[in-house]
């Protein structure tokens, strides 16, 4: 069976949701939402707390209201919402595998936008030995247990990681019963951000790291290991829950050949969040673990925008020049300005950082010659994005080679020494 | 003393299942008896699931000649029952040259074990087959018959096959002690003891305890643990065939497979241990993986990793197979299988029921019921969520539960429904995938734990 759309948006959380509500203003029914869940909504779903829809909505609500709302803009604007509905793989250039309860068919499409988001690398991925047992959880895992299933979690938890999505692990287990004994992560900027301890009263060890879990049938101990000295000791435990350490979810841009940028292991996209594949985008999650959900909100509000121009056949499709970034920078997005092509979401590059800085200072330099510099008064930490305006890289030249943003007072040399 | 089974057969991974599976079509009556609570829950779910040609066993001995049988029969089996298999051939990779100089003699060891089906090749021929290799093989010797397959749905298909033959299934019931009578032995067992006139131990990693029971000292079982890695389905085009490390005298090295799920494994590390529980991986096992992989196939190190096992395998103290029957105690020993015996498991049953047949009338029962069908669990194959007619006449089966692997709802459902259903989450990843995929659970695992918490809501 085929059937035959203008767009469809492969994944109904914040991102794809925002997308399909901003298009189905103008196209209706043309618009086709595939959500392989039973229900649309994404993370935020089984996220039970304050904090969502700030920057998007200019509301502070939580998840799962946060899911509904747009759920019901989306479908409300006319977008068609398909949930239990799989795309497993391409049919053609614009051409989807799709499964079902309906059946298997194949949806056309004039654009296709993949909002797949992302998802926290499991422990086997994180490479941690030991024993297999019961009661080691990703926070995905662990919040839809709690919130969606009401499943009993167990009474001591060792949490691994401390970024924005550790917290919100913290107040899962909370709500459960079970109490967070310890955050672990190898960052040494933890202890600095004190709002955690003091409003939570989980104690963070910075510089540590998991190097064991142990137990037969149930969690009994996790190993953990001080950086600094090498030291191991055993912390006794019931839970473990395996925080942040995202991956976009990147399997159909992959199989569907798309150009991936190897810092962030999402597609590579224009500042307009179009692909390497023409008539293919991207938004959200998928092009950079990981952003707020108002963030991946906000991008599908601007991927509609670019989608729109091009089923018009207004769009640009001039390519200019592309961005790179050197370390402690892993990555940034979007990874190509286009010419005569518009700003990126809210006239910011994003970036991601494995070192702290205080106040970080960022250069742009292309073909030799420096373009642009900022001086920030935030700071930029690992564990979340940072945002730079994207007057940094508007001076490039649109037909020169490839803009290499870094962090000044942080040359070649200086940067060989500390990595030896 | 009252008789509750003529054979109780003692282990139901591979080897037991087989043997039940042989004894269940006579018109004896057979208990398969498993300390575990499920089948297979042993060596045999953590094997690396290879279908051996045998080319490489010691020529002449009951290994060799099982292996290379068991390779005809389990491949007619895998082909009746639906168990898959992918031809998918192996290479050896000479990365020395003292490596490079034992290849011939290693087509030659084949052959005398009747294997014909290997070629020497050159360097280019090497990284024209599978590209991805690291820099510096030398040659390789060609294996065009190794196989890959499922341990699971093998073992499961056998267990199943035997039951349907009115085998008793007692799964939980760990032998603890023996008691040889003049009829009949008891088996004392948690959850019950057991009488039967015969005994066959296939009790794998406990085989050499459950032998003390009858009073012998022949061997000892070493837990010889293996870790792997298995890699992210994304990786497989690195891996087109098996590629197989030339033997040396520190062990068979640590191999790239692709898995019949689609993934690439590496490993196995080979350490003897103590404890014939400790299933943990160990961070000396993986980084010594990720050494050797890095060495062997460096962009397969860029790719994520899904998931990450140890398994032990039942090395025992000599070089072959220990099949021995003890007619005067109503005793078998079917001891020392290692890996090789997931190939070689239904010719073991068959050479047991040669054995056997001296003592015990083994004709075959008439209208004996069809082997089972089993889901299909092969990459390769076509799997429900793909197969149009089937989701339209039962829509459970366009209905995916684990998105990683594609796991519908439907077929979690038939695993409940099968006449051996899982005993845990653990039971139920072997019998669809469910929850082996790269997420380990982040979307389904709660929506899975729900449904095998009330495995009542399928039937």
């Amino acid at each position: 069976m085929i059937e035959r759309v203008r767009v469809a948006v492969v994944g109904g959380g914040p991102a794809g949701l925002t997308a399909a509500a901003a298009l189905a203003r103008r196209l209706g029914d043309g618009v086709l939402v595939l959500e392989r869940e039973a229900e649309t909504g994404g993370i935020p779903r089984h996220s039970d707390h304050l904090g969502y829809g700030l920057r998007d909505l200019r509301r502070f609500v939580s998840g799962p209201a946060y899911a509904r709302r747009l759920t019901s803009a989306a479908s409300t604007a006319g977008a068609r919402l398909a949930t239990s509905a799989s795309v497993t793989g391409w049919a053609g250039d614009r051409a989807l595998e799709v499964t079902s309860p309906d059946g298997r068919r194949v949806v056309e499409a004039d654009a296709i936008v993949l909002a797949t988001g992302a998802r926290e690398r499991p422990r086997p991925a994180r490479r941690i030995p030991g024993d297999r047992p019961d009661g080691v959880y990703t926070t995905g895992q662990l919040q839809q247990l709690v919130h969606l299933y009401h499943r009993d979690i167990g009474k001591r938890a060792v949490i691994v990681g401390a970024e924005l999505v550790s917290w919100s692990a913290v107040l899962t287990l909370r709500h459960a019963g079970c109490r967070p004994v310890l955050m672990t992560t190898p960052d040494s900027y933890a202890p600095f951000r004190l709002t955690g301890r003091v409003a939570f009263g989980v104690p963070v060890l910075a510089r540590t790291r998991v190097v064991a879990v142990n137990g037969r049938s149930r969690v009994t101990s996790v190993d953990v290991e001080d950086l600094r000295t090498g030291r191991h000791h055993r912390v006794p435990c019931d839970t473990v829950v395996f925080t942040a350490d995202w991956i976009p979810e990147h399997e159909l841009a992959r199989t569907g050949g798309l150009v991936l940028d190897a810092g962030t292991r999402g597609p590579r996209v224009d500042t307009g969040l179009a692909t390497s594949r023409p008539g293919v985008f991207a938004a959200g999650n998928l092009l950079h673990p990981v952003d707020t959900a108002d963030m991946a909100a906000l991008d599908g509000r601007h991927v509609a925008a670019t989608v729109l121009a091009h089923l018009d056949g207004s769009a640009s499709v001039t390519a200019g020049p592309q961005l790179n970034c050197e370390a402690p920078l892993r990555w940034v997005a979007p990874q190509l300005i286009r010419a005569g092509g518009p700003v990126p979401v809210r006239g910011q590059l994003q970036l991601w950082t494995s070192q702290f800085r205080a106040l970080p200072h960022v250069v742009a330099v292309q073909d030799g010659r420096r373009i642009g510099s900022v001086r920030l008064p935030w700071p930029a930490a690992p564990g979340r994005v940072f945002r730079v305006p994207f007057s940094l890289v508007a001076g490039a030249d649109p037909t020169g080679g490839p803009v290499t943003i870094d962090l000044a007072g942080f040359g070649h040399s200086q940067r060989r020494t500390r990595r030896v | 003393m009252t008789t509750d089974f003529d054979i109780a057969v003692v282990g139901a991974g591979i080897v037991g299942a087989a043997i039940a599976r042989l004894l269940g079509g006579t018109s004896l009556t057979v208990a398969l008896i498993e300390a575990r609570d499920d089948v297979g829950d042993g060596t045999s779910k953590a094997n690396t699931a290879i279908l051996h040609t045998g080319f490489d066993a010691t020529p002449g001995t009951l290994e060799a000649r099982l292996v290379a049988r068991g390779y005809a029969m389990l491949g007619d089996y895998a082909a009746a029952t639906g168990i898959p298999v992918e031809r998918t051939g192996a290479l050896l990779v000479a990365w020395t040259d003292e490596q490079l100089q034992t290849l011939p003699a290693l087509r030659g060891k084949a052959e005398r074990n009747g294997y014909t089906g290997c070629e020497l090749i050159e360097s280019d021929e090497v990284y024209r087959r599978v590209p991805a290799l690291g820099p510096g093989a030398l040659g390789g010797l060609t294996v065009p018959g190794e196989s890959i397959t499922c341990t699971w749905t093998t073992n499961l298909a056998l267990a199943i096959d035997a039951v349907n033959r009115g085998v008793t299934l007692l799964r939980g019931r760990r032998v603890t002690g023996v008691e040889v009578g003049p009829d009949a032995t008891r088996l004392t067992c948690a959850g019950g003891d057991v009488t039967a006139r015969w005994v066959v131990n296939a009790a794998g990693l406990g085989a050499d305890v459950l032998d003390g029971l009858f009073g012998h000292a022949r061997f000892t079982v070493t837990p010889r643990r293996g870790e792997l890695f298995v890699f992210d389905k994304l990786a497989r085009p690195l891996a087109p065939c098996i590629v197989l490390p030339v033997p040396s005298k520190a062990g068979k090295g640590v191999l790239i497979s692709p898995t019949i799920y689609g993934n690439v494994m590496l490993g196995p590390t080979a350490e003897d241990l103590e404890d014939r529980t400790a299933t943990g991986t160990s961070e000396r096992g993986l980084a010594f993986l990720l050494d050797r992989g890095r060495e062997l196939m460096p962009q397969l190190l860029e790719e994520e990793v899904t998931a990450t096992y140890a398994g032990l395998r039942a090395a025992i103290d000599r070089d072959d197979y220990l099949i021995d029957v003890d007619a005067l105690h109503r005793y078998v020993l079917v001891g020392g299988i290692r890996s090789t015996g997931l190939t070689a498991g239904m010719a073991i049953a068959e050479h047991v029921g040669g054995l056997l047949g001296e003592a015990l009338d083994l004709t075959p029962r008439p209208y004996l019921p069809d082997p089972p069908r089993m889901p299909n669990l092969g990459e390769a194959g076509v799997r429900p969520y793909q197969d149009a007619a089937r989701i339209d006449a039962d829509p459970e089966y366009g209905r995916i539960v684990c998105f990683c692997e594609r796991v519908t709802r439907g077929e979690i459902r038939d695993a409940y429904r099968s006449p051996i259903p899982p005993a845990d989450l653990d039971g139920l990843r072997r019998r669809t995938r469910a929850m082996n995929g790269r997420c380990q659970g982040f979307y389904c695992g709660a929506q899975l734990a729900a449904l095998s918490g009330s495995p009542g809501d399928f039937s």
